[in-house]
């Protein structure tokens, strides 16, 4: 079904979703999705408003269960996890998938090297014995903590928040809590990461960092990301590979070159009125230009 | 099967008593999100207004009873939604937008504060009060001589909660008023925008609920012939889980949540024991909040992520 | 030029002023037509009723001058506010008046509103925002917060002498029994309130479950106190996961109706299950506890044991047992202090604040929240039983009557007036809520109606609590200061 592009492959399958329906009351907000992603690859899930786009993300990190279908992980080492069986906190604690949300969900009252700490709940909790050496203040737990921290530091440096680790995190400004929610997935250490829309707010000089921060996870940590956007201009320029959906269908699944010429791609973001120009902004950000579009309009 | 037919009759009266003051919790839950704690205690307040009402007209010499019941009704009324609009002007207006505990603590704060000044004003002792309409119709008896009656007061009660739910029903379908207070349901903030005066709508959304609160008051004080300082915490809590049963915010909810209580809590008593009646109403909340938090006629809310 | 700037006009608008107060005054005399104007009475013949409408009157004329008072203080004219209001306070003070509880309100009222005047003039502090105001005061609460490191030192060694004191009387020991029982449950429910953010209106549950099971063991097979006390907060540790599990999933307010109908169905259950609670009477004769099962405190000890006062040389005296008693109840509420200072720096203690900002993140980064709220309400509720069964002991004597809703409310109400999370705010509130009423016993009737009517105020001028700020548990020390002031206010903000 997934025809990727050769050369794109770059990493083993990672996650295999199929056939998901998501259905709440008549409405179909999934409707029979496959696609496949691949370790160590930006996959960036694409649509119109309304799409189904979050929808799936909620399948996958267990906040809905679908209503039909099948979510596969496969860790690098060969353990196979059934996500649509498992409950939310489950899924991020042994299936090691973590995510962002679309309205960014910080801990705003607690400081910024805490949201981190809380982000590696389940190693400090085994760590402190279920509380009670850590009661006791055992050095075991004591030496667990700092590494936690370390690595707190560690991503607060990437994000370049270091600095601010003892600022609150509700009185980051926008922008730097986008990159501390990333910052925070990150510290639970997950084979599969799940953006929802992280450039959204940001400006053009955060979103070319947001850009490099991905490539920076996808490269260097060697896991996979699945990525929801809007931003076209993030998406075609760090994507390895696009999935698009609209009305809750997958309309197109191949690298950025081959779904933005798509023409179902451009019908689904455009209407389908043949006689309209293509709106300057929205071409740019496809990466067509107008007359493209244009023709594909008339070729329909 | 007869004495079950009283006990059905016995149940509607009191359910329509309690469905009149959850119709109380459910509109402020509605309209403010917050469980106003007080809402017991300004229908323990228009209970006791009734009977002041009651005795005054006692000793201007007023004793035909249509006419005194429909004076204490209006005074009732009148007087008990000044103290639902004063409660919401004091103590919970100033704590709009902040954080949800507060106005919940000052709620229970303002619980206390008025039982106690009800309490030092009015005396700690029950307030007995002679039966003021007597008879009713025995419906069938039973060959031991057991006879089911339905007494005028029922009647009344009954048929004075229909009307009072119609008018109610009118009011917020079809009204100005109505419609400015389901907008402020669903978004305060818009409606403040496209004019609607979203202080007034909530306030009149307190007097409402204290009106009809002060209506169950009177039913109360009629049905029971006793009253005193502290009947509005477990009426309270019975007419919030009612609202919960129902299904909160939605008003036939609260009035269907009502009779289930009130039937409930009629034939737990009397198929099984006296004490525990409250503990079945407890019970029910509980198991309905865990089964079906949505409530019998409440939308059901998906967790938005 | 010819319109006058609005800030400059000091013509005061009479009319407008006027008008509010009249309109105040209206509601005021709506509101005591019925209940102050018209008191029923019990006679032999029945319910009468009794006119008291100079009672109206006043009332009427009282608030009628006291918005007048603030209106015009808002209008710029504090001075002239403050002067009437010192002379009807002087009114108040010499002239005779009718009834004492109408000189208290003129000699109180006018005070109030001359001290508001005076503010007003001093710091010009109504020109302030209600915001501004409350940032001001988040500073200063941070200010106490920090102060709390050497504050607590002194606090806890005042403590600790305190029943040694030459001042310290039977009666000022017994006051302090009470208010460390009280900071015993507050700080109890602060782990659930405070840390975890899940509104418990049924606390007095297990302070029930606690105070029933020592009462129960100790009568029924004579265990000692001390045996009684882990397995009591066992037993209350116990109830709260069996009550917690069903009810943890839901939403905060329906949670906390919950709650408060679990803490009723126990308190219906304890008064009507007469084989084996004693219903309405209670339980009497609760044995008071041994001095660790060595010693006893009473003159001529009974079974065997040796009494306290020969034991140690000392002349009998009553007083060694409250003082004893003291000292339980004050290692008790530090236990319970030096827990939660500690499990806020460890992982479920930073998982349970994870879960009172944001459930779902919460859910999202791999924390379990059935078994972290679980733990929140079973580790309270086992602190909630050690201090009934501390209560039972010290009491001799509990009936269901010490569980009502209002002490979960007053509980409560010390958690979130002090500020949630704030382990110095409860004490602070404890002092309030406890100690203030303590001090007006002889007011009897009107120390709830104060105390309800104190709940508003605080909340009103400290929606989040006196002390609401928070400190981060662990720092980094990193190049940055974090900001203070507006920055560090909006810590606590729980949504």
């Amino acid at each position: 079904m997934t025809a990727p592009n050769p050369i794109a492959v770059t990493g083993a399958p990672l996650l295999r979703v199929e056939h998901l329906t998501m259905r709440f009351g008549g409405l179909v907000a999934v409707n029979d999705v496959s696609f496949t992603a691949l370790n160590r690859e930006i996959t960036a899930i694409i649509g119109p408003n309304g799409a189904g786009k979050t929808t799936l993300f909620n399948c996958l990190t267990g906040f809905y269960s679908p209503t039909v279908g099948r979510l596969t992980l496969r860790h690098p080492d060969g353990r196979e996890f059934l996500l649509e069986r498992m409950p939310g906190y489950v899924i991020s604690q042994k299936a090691a998938v973590a995510r962002t949300f679309q309205n960014i969900r910080l801990f705003s009252g607690m400081s910024i090297l805490e949201n981190l700490l809380v982000a590696q709940h389940n190693k400090l909790q085994r760590a402190s014995a279920w509380s009670i050496a850590g009661l006791l203040g055992l050095p075991g737990y004591r030496r667990a903590e700092k590494e936690a921290i370390d690595l707190a530091s560690y991503w607060l440096d990437r994000v370049k928040l270091l600095e601010y680790a003892d600022w609150q995190a509700g009185n980051l400004p926008y922008g730097a809590q986008r990159r501390l929610e990333i910052a925070r997935a990150m510290c639970t250490e997950p084979v599969l990461l799940c953006l929802d829309e992280p450039a959204a707010g940001l400006n053009p000089r955060e979103s070319a960092e947001l850009s490099e921060l991905l490539r920076f996870i996808r490269d260097e940590h060697k896991i996979g990301v699945l990525l929801i956007e809007h931003d076209m201009s993030v998406v075609m320029t760090i994507s390895d590979h696009v999935v698009v959906l609209d009305y809750g269908r997958k309309i197109a699944d191949g690298t950025p070159e081959v779904v933005k010429n798509d023409p179902a791609v451009i019908r689904a973001y455009l209407g389908e009125e043949e006689d309209e120009e293509l709106p300057e902004i929205v071409a740019r950000d496809l990466g067509v230009d107008g007359s493209e579009g244009h023709r594909t309009g008339e070729g329909t | 099967m007869e004495y079950f037919l009283q006990q059905l009759i016995n149940g509607l009266t009191l359910g329509a008593i309690y469905g009149l003051i959850a119709i109380g919790y459910t509109m402020v839950y509605g309209i403010i999100g917050m469980i106003n704690f007080a809402h017991g205690e300004i229908y323990m307040i228009g209970a006791f207004v009734s009977v002041i009402t009651f005795l005054v007209l006692g000793a201007l010499g007023i004793t035909w009873v249509p006419l005194a019941l429909a004076l204490m009704l209006i005074f009732a009324m009148l007087f008990t939604s000044v103290y639902g609009w004063t409660v919401e002007r004091i103590a919970y207006r100033p704590l709009r937008g902040s954080q949800r505990l507060a106005p919940l603590i000052s709620a229970i704060g303002m619980s206390i504060f008025l039982q106690n000044y009800v309490q030092v004003l009015q005396g700690a002792r029950v307030k007995p009060l002679p039966p003021i309409v007597s008879g009713g119709f025995s419906v069938m008896e039973r060959a031991d001589g057991f006879v089911v009656s339905l007494s005028y007061l029922q009647i009344f009660i009954i048929l004075l909660t229909v009307a009072l739910m119609y008018g109610f029903t009118q009011l917020i379908q079809r009204t100005e008023l109505g419609r400015a207070q389901r907008a402020c349901e669903q978004d305060k903030v818009m409606a403040g925008l496209l004019g609607v005066n979203v202080d007034r709508t909530i306030s009149l959304t307190f007097v409402m609920g204290a009106a009809l609160a002060a209506v169950a008051g009177m039913m109360v004080t009629l049905y029971y012939g006793v009253i005193d300082f502290y009947i509005g915490f477990l009426a309270g809590v019975k007419a919030f889980t009612a609202a919960v049963l129902g299904g909160i915010g939605s008003l036939p909810g609260a009035m269907l949540g009502g009779l289930c209580i009130g039937l409930i809590e009629a034939f737990w008593s009397a198929y099984f024991t006296t004490e525990y009646k409250d503990v079945a109403a407890f019970s029910i909340l509980v198991l309905v909040l865990i089964f079906r938090p949505t409530g019998l006629l409440g939308r059901p809310e998906i967790e938005k992520v | 030029m010819t319109a006058l700037p609005l800030s400059r006009s000091r013509g005061i608008q009479w009319s407008a002023v006027l008008r509010e107060a009249g309109l105040t005054a209206f509601v005021a005399f709506l509101l005591t037509v019925p209940l102050v104007g018209l008191r029923t009475v019990d006679r032999p013949t029945g319910l009468t009723i009794d006119a008291r409408f100079d009672e109206v009157l006043v009332a009427v004329f009282l608030v009628f001058i006291g918005r007048l008072g603030l209106g015009l203080i808002r209008e710029g004219q504090a001075l002239l506010v403050l002067v009437l209001a010192l002379l009807a306070t002087g009114v108040g003070i010499v002239a005779p008046l009718p009834t004492q509880v109408l000189e208290v309100i003129l000699v109180g009222g006018g005070l109030v509103i001359a001290i508001r005047a005076t503010v007003t003039l001093v710091t010009n502090r109504s020109t302030l925002s209600q915001a501004e105001r409350d940032k001001r005061m988040d500073v200063v609460a941070a200010k106490v917060q920090h102060a709390s490191r050497w504050l607590a030192p002194i606090g806890i060694g005042f403590a600790l002498i305190f029943p040694f004191l030459p001042f310290a009387d039977r009666h000022l020991i017994d006051i302090g029994i009470l208010l460390l029982t009280y900071i015993m449950l507050g700080w109890g429910l602060n782990i659930v309130v405070g840390l975890a953010g899940l509104l418990d209106l049924g606390y007095v549950a297990f302070y029930a479950v606690g105070a029933y099971s020592y009462a129960l063991l100790a009568t029924i097979f004579g265990w000692s106190f001390w045996v009684c006390l882990p397995l009591a907060g066992l037993f209350a540790a116990l109830s709260g996961v069996l009550l917690g599990f069903p009810v943890l999933r839901l939403r905060g307010d329906y949670f906390a109706i919950v709650t408060l109908g679990f803490g009723e169905i126990i308190r219906i259950v304890l008064l009507n299950w007469y084989e084996f609670t004693g219903g309405p009477n209670g339980i009497i004769g609760i044995p008071r506890p041994t001095f660790f099962g060595i010693a006893d405190f009473t003159r001529t000890p009974t079974d065997g044991m040796p009494a306290f006062h020969e034991l140690f040389g000392l002349p009998f005296s009553s007083l060694q047992r409250i003082i004893f008693l003291y000292y339980v109840i004050l290692v008790l509420a530090l236990i319970v202090n030096v827990f939660t200072l500690r499990v806020r720096k460890l992982p479920l203690g930073r998982a349970w604040e994870a879960l009172r900002e944001d459930d779902i993140a919460s859910a999202s980064l791999g924390i379990n929240r059935t078994n972290a709220k679980l733990a929140a309400f079973a580790i309270a509720a086992m602190f909630g039983g050690f201090a009934g069964s501390f209560f039972a002991t010290r009491q001799g004597f509990i009936s269901p009557e010490s569980f009502t809703f209002i002490e979960s409310a007053i509980i409560l109400a010390i958690v979130v007036l002090g500020g949630m999370g704030s382990q110095l705010g409860v004490v602070i509130a404890t002092f309030l809520v406890i100690g203030l009423p303590e001090v007006f016993r002889e007011l009897e009737q009107y120390r709830m109606l104060a105390f309800g009517a104190g709940m508003v105020l605080i909340m009103l001028w400290r929606p989040r609590g006196l002390l609401a700020h928070r400190d981060p548990t662990v720092t980094l020390g990193g190049a940055r200061k974090a900001p203070s002031g507006p920055g560090s206010a909006a810590a606590g903000g729980v949504s």
